[in-house]
């Protein structure tokens, strides 16, 4: 940990309609998992405006989700790039992500995953990776599967890719997903439906891109991730 | 400029993250007063949560090698149990001074925005005039946020995600 760049601005709140709420009816595991009583504000002091440091040479970083056990995974090699920025556009530099998901086949490597699909020896589906000077980050990985699960008749999450960002204090502490352009299941997907606003929404939905396209080898993806911002409208203190 | 990234729910299948050791935060070689930070977890029907990840963050003590940050999974009657340093007081905002405090955030299937709150200690002065604990009116919301000491060294704070039937008090979550 270092104290140097400990910047004790306090975080913007969120922008009204960009977060999802708690107490999500059509999503049915918030029922009994929502607070019934309003949160309590809380001005941002050191406990917020601070944040755990992550470093590589402790947290080793796993870039390729695409092979393990010495082998290659089955299904659509990918990979995924993208920045993580502040919502003043800076860099979020040296910042720790985490990544989780299915395989390609629509089954997690997870006791508690009893889709009948196949598990895939040659894939795990976790992954950590930092960010660089400039916020850029990249991994390698296959497409993950659709899947069913049981909130509703015939409901199918549609392909995602889970993340975990900390960003530069605890406040901006982020857990997501990442879905991908045209998936039809989208707009049926009572997780995905939550956010409000639809422009926020569509921001979770990755582009095709052809610049991180590797010729005869993986696709190009972009998914860019705004971490909150210091400041702009102060809060108490 | 673009605002904040939509949060989503972490699912049920996170553990694929899961680390056991981070849910020792002294598991560097920090030094100082050890204490184990437990507890149990239920949603609004009294049931356990059996699926949440649970992180911890303080910026006190400042040890060497101490991460102040940990992980844990609630286990299968929800249960989570934190080893950490036992944390002093924190400067506050303005001149005021903040109990010794942990900070605290769910993540679980069915939560969509990991919801946020802080452990405090029984026992400590300065409760009596935390920002945070004073601005709680009610004293049975206010006890939601206190760890009572169950034997010397272990502090346990249950959390319950709603009010529910059974009458225990539903935990004070903040809007940061």
């Amino acid at each position: 940990m270092s104290t140097a760049d400990r910047d004790t601005t306090p975080f913007r709140p969120y922008a009204p309609g960009t977060q999802p709420p708690n107490d999500a009816p059509s999503y049915r595991s918030t029922g009994k998992r929502h607070p019934g009583a309003a949160l309590v504000a809380l001005p941002h002091t050191v406990t917020e405006r601070q944040g755990p440091r992550f470093d590589p040479r402790r947290f080793p970083p796993l870039l390729d989700l695409s092979t393990a056990c010495g082998g290659k995974a089955l299904g659509e090699r990918i990979i995924v790039s993208g920045r993580v920025t502040d919502e003043d556009g800076r860099a979020v530099a040296r910042t720790m992500i985490e990544i989780w998901q299915a395989n390609a086949s629509g089954r997690y490597d997870h006791p508690g995953d009893q889709h009948d699909a196949p598990l895939d020896p040659a894939f795990h589906g976790a992954g950590r990776v930092f960010t660089d000077d400039e916020g850029w980050y990249q991994f390698t990985t296959i497409k993950p599967g659709s899947y069913p699960w049981r909130n509703h008749h015939n409901a199918w999450r549609p392909n995602h890719i889970h993340y975990s960002y900390f960003g530069p204090g605890f406040a901006t502490r982020l857990i997501t997903q990442m879905y991908f352009p045209g998936d039809p299941l989208l707009e049926l997907d009572p997780i995905f439906l939550s956010i409000p606003d639809r422009t926020a929404r569509e921001r979770l939905i990755a582009r095709f891109d052809l610049e991180t396209t590797a010729p005869e080898w993986a696709l190009g993806y972009r998914f860019d991730v705004v971490l909150r911002g210091r400041g702009a409208t102060p809060m108490e203190g | 400029m673009a605002a904040a990234t939509a949060s989503q729910t972490i699912g049920p299948y996170w553990h694929l993250l899961e680390d056991k050791s981070w849910a020792d935060l002294t598991r560097f070689g920090a030094v100082g007063e050890r204490i184990v930070v437990e507890g149990r977890m239920r949603d609004g029907d009294d049931a356990p949560v059996t699926d949440a990840c649970v992180e911890i963050w303080q910026t006190s003590p400042e040890a060497e090698d101490f991460p102040g940050f940990g992980r844990c999974a609630t286990d299968a009657e929800g249960w989570f149990r934190f080893t950490t340093l036992k944390p002093g007081p924190v400067g506050g905002n303005g001149n005021a001074l903040q109990a010794p405090h942990l900070a605290l955030t769910i993540f679980a299937r069915g939560i969509m925005i990991g919801l946020r709150s802080r452990i405090y200690f029984a026992g400590e002065a300065l409760n009596a005039t935390d920002p945070l604990l004073c601005a709680i009116e009610d004293a049975e919301r206010r006890a939601s946020l206190i760890a009572e000491a169950t034997v010397p060294g272990v502090w346990r704070r249950d959390i319950r995600l709603q009010g529910g039937v059974a009458g225990a008090p539903e935990t004070v979550f903040l809007d940061l």
